[in-house]
């Protein structure tokens, strides 16, 4: 039941946040931390209960499953489990909530309730999205966590968040279609061959498909983990979402929502569809590699301190593809490194965006005027360090992301790899741009800037704390994640 | 075991760090100063503690091992925190952490006007560590890191003050460009991962000196990524760019880290992996060549900077050349003996220039200093040193011995020997000529600026000191053509690195080139003077001509590289991108809505609202309908 | 009794059914649209009369009498409308009431 639990509590915690926002005083903000607090420490430890050991010749890779009927004339079940890297992703996800809910303390004033119903709403979503593998479920989780999100940018956004917020509906809610169809198909293609309807994750994976047929249905479900990721070219959505959402938004969509797809592609795109995905590889990995380039390209120019970030993250985002389609053990660990360090960084740059923002009431990087150094130290080095943390500096979380997807990729392909490397450079020409356009310079005359308070301090403080901890000590995530991508690869061999 | 304690070098400087940011607003000035000189002190402490005990009681193999613990492992791939201390990284180990404590030391009186004074001894701190991590790291990832991290202290340094944006753009280009050079060191440590499993820096040299036949296209490929590496750090051809704008750091920061350490990275990684470039002689030829020729184009360019940090910078592009000779010809322990000397004489160039540009206000340009000498005598005294040791000045400085050392086995060097060894001597002749042109315009004649201050007690010392070993840090070695035969140095070295090009010949031809060598310089020196003092029209008129005058220009920037790159990549990147900036694919999509509100405009437009229109629409498509159904 | 011919009754409905539609498309007043609905449904009416003659079923009867329900609903349904037209544009031209246009 834990696992019910785990997405139960958020839910909870929303429904109650909405009714405490009647109240006077910070009620829905203190119950949702509250909520999430609980919720990690659950979290926490089933990882302390469940001590993982490579070392137990047979050992299931799941830690815990849960299995109750839901809609048993279709074959479908809330098939709920947990495996290193859901647990990785749902640990991520709530420490990123408790961020987020941090960080927008004095950012939202309007209707906090609603505001705090649809944030651990999206959060409920994404955990259920970690940790459903009835296919049925998972989809039921992914537009859970999709309409949410929409709200949050609706309703609290930035200038255009109307348009922002239905192009960023609009791509998901297609490409899910396209999943939902694939997922359909292929529990109906499994029912032919075993007589059993069945949406079971561990019934569909050794369903054998025409080649034709595998390829089309794993289209589907990689157009949605594809637009999620995103990956060029359906990446547009984002950075017009990341800019215009409250900063909580953007620090969960980039931290969290974007990882869903990288979840997804990892737990079912290979497993599900073996040959097609290596028929497919190829096509992958250069439109990952163009991706990171491009990505990288296009933030150089941006003039939006959360535009250049969002295109920061398609850049990142390639390199997780990249690994991903490299499948091999080195890569599949950067990815997973490289999916926290990108949460933990891109989302702490949010944060820095959105105080910059509070304070001075503009994203333009040129109207900053950069020399915010001067004014405001601890704020300027805290952004340079995730800037440096985003660049990829050894000793920093996202190098041994990178590294490790590298290395893997590989022995893919070289060439591919080569050109990969090349991204680092050019993440070295956007994130210094960035440090030199905010905060290097003079001031302009006259200008007024609080520096960071005990409350941004703490959350950034802890979140640089995690980025240089993963840096220089990745091996109990890597341990944890160990026997799932083991058990993944294995799928994948049968 | 004190060597039980080497994990506490870099440690030492990384605590100053920490320190220093976390605890920076509580401390006062002179705290900072403690903290910060005083962490490296310690560390200088040990590490030359360390090395009389290397000295004394050398370990049984040569090398001694210290693992701290492990980063990381993953299949197959395990690495470490380990450090690795033998003869190369000892010499590196005690050249960053003396010449570093001397310009902390330097600093700490320097930089006392500075509003960013803790920010500054953090990083300085930062970069000890980082340097530190380089040199002892006993496998790649833990040395790519170190490499990194210097390249950031770097940056912050050569930006430390923001406020300018040229500092800014200074910065960001010598990172960009030595990032570079990184991404492509990282591509040849996945070539060396991917093919020897392992990135463990000796048993990967093992396994590559088995597996990999001489001049194989793998060990090729592997050698010329990590050459460009070393370019990129070191800043050589084709990325030596970046060097002469780094001047806008601060002084000491050049003197560490653009003179004594830092740039010579790259020398230090190409001797630690030489096993695998002797496999590439096709790339260590390329190693000869490149630094040969770097050295001949920075000694010209350096001929004609006004500005004396950019004739320093210059010198240190030339002086790294040579080291580069050394390292292709396979003259290692004459490349890391030029490198430990390079590192005493360069920074005392640089402080005592730091000296002088601070008296005069930030004057950086030498037509406008004059008659220093009396002004300032002890400074003078002490960029003379340098500038001697600089010039290879025969027997009295350091200098002297560590490029004779290079130009003897330059020579003797199969192949190119002589060729190379010509480039040599006429770099030798072109530094004599630059750095004594700095001398006698800026420290002699007649004075046409005031000094405003001298040397502080802390300055001071770093000069006296670094100026003695300027002359002193030669005798370790002194050629057999001399009579001396001390060899100290490059016995200690033997034990890590293999000895360079033996002399075909024997009799009287060593004590012949050295003779040659030392000729050449004092030759230098008479130009200059000259030129620069003696007769100072001839140099002007000399430069009036068209031709000469066009060279000049040439030479002056840099050989037009930055004007090439800045057409070649720069302004085509920034182009692109600023076109690009709205996101060209986004086009895709937003044709696709723009698309459908057409289609809806269209079709919306047959909503005429007229009852009897949609009458007649629904009987033609009744017709039609049941036309179709009825006809075959 | 002579037969009439099949193609005959049928050739009439159709007759009327055109007749019916042309009244619907060409006239504006409404109550003679409607008058024209009345005229198509008879037409089809007819039609399944002489089916249900034809065949000897009497489900042509009895769809017969199911329109001619369908018919008086409509007209009272349709009067009502005709109404509501002439009370809120004064006039009973089918053409004024186009606020639904696109």
């Amino acid at each position: 039941m834990t696992l019910a639990w785990l997405i139960a509590i958020p839910l909870g915690g929303a429904v109650l946040a909405w009714l405490a926002g009647g109240f006077a005083g910070p009620w829905p903000r203190l119950i949702a931390l509250a909520a999430l607090a609980l919720d990690l420490a659950l979290a926490l430890s089933l990882c302390w209960n469940h001590p993982l050991s490579l070392a137990l010749p047979g050992n299931d890779s799941w830690l815990m499953r849960l299995d109750l009927p839901w809609i048993p004339r279709f074959g479908i079940s809330l098939l709920l489990a947990v495996d290193g890297l859901s647990l990785i992703l749902v640990l991520l996800t709530l420490v990123l909530g408790l961020v987020s809910v941090a960080a927008s303390w004095t950012e939202i004033r309007a209707r906090v309730g609603f505001f705090h119903f649809n944030l651990l709403a999206t959060l409920a979503g994404v955990i259920g999205v970690f940790l459903a593998l009835d296919l049925f479920l998972f989809f039921f989780f992914w537009e859970v966590m999709l309409i949410p999100m929409y709200f949050l940018i609706g309703i609290w956004g930035h200038e255009n968040r109307v348009y922002s917020t239905l192009k960023f509906f609009i791509f998901t809610q297609a490409s899910g279609l396209l999943m939902l169809l694939s997922i359909v198909a292929l529990a109906l293609v499994h029912q032919r061959q075993s007589g059993v309807l069945s949406f079971s994750y561990f019934d569909l994976l050794g369903t054998s498909l025409a080649p034709d047929s595998a390829l089309l249905l794993m289209l589907g479900f990689f157009l949605a983990f594809a637009v999620k990721l995103p990956m060029v070219p359906f990446h547009t959505w984002l950075p017009d979402a990341h800019t215009d959402a409250p900063s909580a938004g953007s620090v969960i969509l980039a931290g969290v929502l974007l990882k869903s797809g990288a979840y997804g592609l990892l737990r079912f795109i290979t497993p599900l569809f073996p040959e097609a995905a290596a028929q497919f590889t190829p096509v992958v990995m250069a439109l990952a590699v163009i991706g990171i380039l491009y990505g990288g390209l296009v933030a150089f120019a941006q003039s939006d301190f959360k535009r250049l970030v969002a295109y920061t993250s398609i850049s990142h985002m390639g390199f997780v593809l990249l690994g991903v389609f490299a499948w091999n053990e080195l890569a599949l660990q950067g990815v997973v490194v490289q999916i926290i360090a990108h949460g933990l960084s891109t989302g702490a740059l949010f944060i820095i965006a959105g105080a910059l923002q509070e304070r001075l009431h503009t994203r333009e990087l040129a109207r900053m005027g950069g020399g915010i150094w001067s004014l405001a130290p601890r704020l300027s080095a805290v952004g340079l360090f995730f800037a440096l943390a985003s660049l990829g500096l050894p000793g920093l979380a996202n190098f041994i992301g990178e590294f490790l997807v590298l290395a893997g990729a590989y022995q893919t392909s070289a060439g591919v790899t080569a050109v990969a490397a090349a991204g680092l450079v050019v993440a070295a020409i956007y994130a210094l741009w960035l440090v030199q356009q905010a905060f290097h310079g003079v001031a302009p005359q006259g200008l007024a800037l609080a520096d960071l308070d005990a409350r941004e301090m703490t959350v950034l403080g802890v979140m640089i704390g995690l980025v240089v901890w993963l840096g220089v000590n990745p091996q109990p995530v890597l341990n944890l994640a160990a026997p799932a991508l083991d058990g993944l690869q294995q799928l994948a061999n049968i | 075991m004190i060597y039980d304690a080497l994990w506490l070098v870099p440690l030492l400087p990384l605590i100053g760090f920490v320190c220093l940011t976390l605890l920076g607003g509580w401390l006062s000035r002179r705290a900072m100063a403690v903290l910060g000189v005083g962490s490296v002190a310690l560390a200088t402490a040990l590490a030359f503690t360390i090395g009389y005990t290397f000295l004394t009681r050398p370990p049984a193999t040569g090398h001694c091992t210290e693992v701290i613990g492990s980063w990381l492992a993953v299949g197959n791939l395990h690495v470490r925190f380990g450090l690795y201390l033998d003869a190369l990284a000892l010499v590196m180990m005690l050249v960053v952490t003396g010449v570093g404590l001397l310009i902390h030391l330097y600093s700490a009186t320097f930089m006392a006007a500075d509003s960013g004074y803790r920010r500054y001894f953090a990083y300085l701190n930062l970069f000890v560590a980082s340097m530190l991590m380089l040199v002892l790291a006993d496998n790649l990832l833990l040395l790519y890191l170190g490499w990194e991290m210097v390249g950031l202290c770097s940056y912050l340094l050569i930006g430390h003050d923001y406020a300018d944006p040229v500092n800014g753009r200074a910065a960001r280009k010598a990172f960009v460009v030595t990032r570079i050079g990184d991404a492509a060191l990282l591509v040849g440590l996945l070539l060396l991962l991917a093919h020897w499993g392992t990135l463990q820096i000796q048993p990967l040299l093992g396994l590559a000196a088995q597996g990999w036949a001489n001049g194989s296209a793998l060990a090729t490929v592997a050698a010329a990524l990590l050459l460009t590496g070393a370019v990129g750090k070191s800043a050589q051809l084709p990325l030596q760019v970046w060097l002469p704008d780094a001047m806008a750091g601060p002084t000491p920061v050049s003197a560490l880290i653009h003179a004594a350490t830092m740039v010579t990275a790259g020398v230090y990684l190409i001797a630690r992996l030489h096993t695998l470039f002797e496999l590439a002689p096709a790339v260590q030829h390329a190693v000869a060549a490149l630094g040969a020729l770097t050295l001949l184009l920075a000694s010209c360019s350096a001929l004609l900077q006004r500005d004396i940090k950019r004739i320093l910078a210059y010198s240190t592009i030339s002086q790294i050349g040579y080291m580069f000779l050394a390292l292709g010809v396979g003259a290692y322990a004459a490349a890391l003996f030029h490198l430990m000397t390079h590192a005493c004489f360069k920074a005392v160039l640089f402080l005592s220039a730091g000296v002088v540009i601070n008296a005069l206000d930030e004057e950086h340009d030498i037509y406008h200093m004059g008659g220093l000498g009396r002004q300032l005598p002890g400074t003078s005294l002490a960029f003379l040193t340098g500038a001697a040791s600089l010039a290879a000045l025969p027997l009295v400085s350091a200098g002297f011995y560590s490029k004779g050392l290079i130009l003897a086995q330059t020579w003797n060097a199969p192949g190119m020997g002589v060729w190379l060894w010509t480039g040599g001597i006429l770099g030798t002749l072109l530094t004599a000529i630059y750095i004594f042109r700095a001398f006698f315009v800026a420290f002699l004649g007649r004075p046409k600026s005031h000094a405003r201050c001298g040397a502080t007690a802390a300055e001071a010392v770093a000069l006296v000191v670094l100026a003695a070993l300027s002359v002193t840090a030669g005798f370790v070695e002194i050629p057999a053509g001399l009579g001396g035969g001390v060899q100290a140095f490059t016995g200690l070295v033997a034990s890590a690195l293999p000895p360079g090009p033996q002399p075909a010949h024997t009799g009287n031809l060593p004590a012949l080139l050295e003779l040659i060598a030392s000729l050449t310089a004092v030759a230098g020196v008479l130009t200059a003077y000259y030129f620069f003092r003696y007769r100072p029209p001839a140099a002007t008129a000399a430069g009036a001509h068209p031709i000469t005058a066009a060279v000049g220009r040439l030479w002056q920037s840099g050989w037009g590289f930055d004007w090439a790159y800045e057409r070649l990549f720069v302004r085509p990147l920034v182009m692109f991108t600023r076109a690009n900036r709205h996101d060209a694919v986004d086009a895709l999509f937003t044709g696709i809505a723009a698309g459908s509100r057409a289609l809806h405009r269209g079709l919306s437009r047959t909503q005429t609202g007229r009852v009897r229109w949609y009458a007649a629409g629904i009987a033609c498509g009744s017709f039609i309908l049941i036309a179709l159904m009825v006809l075959p | 009794m002579a037969e009439i011919p099949l193609t005959h009754g049928l050739l009439l409905a159709v007759i009327l059914f055109a007749l019916g539609l042309l009244t619907v498309l060409a006239r504006r007043n409404v109550v003679f649209i409607l008058m024209g609905i009345e005229i198509m449904l008879n037409a089809a009416g007819l039609a399944f009369v002489l089916g249900g003659a034809r065949w000897g079923a009497p489900d042509g009867q009895v769809l017969f009498i199911l329109i001619l329900a369908v018919a008086a609903a409509e007209v009272s349904v349709g009067l009502a409308l005709v109404l509501q037209l002439h009370h809120r544009f004064g006039s009973v031209d089918v053409d004024a009431a186009r606020q639904m246009r696109g």
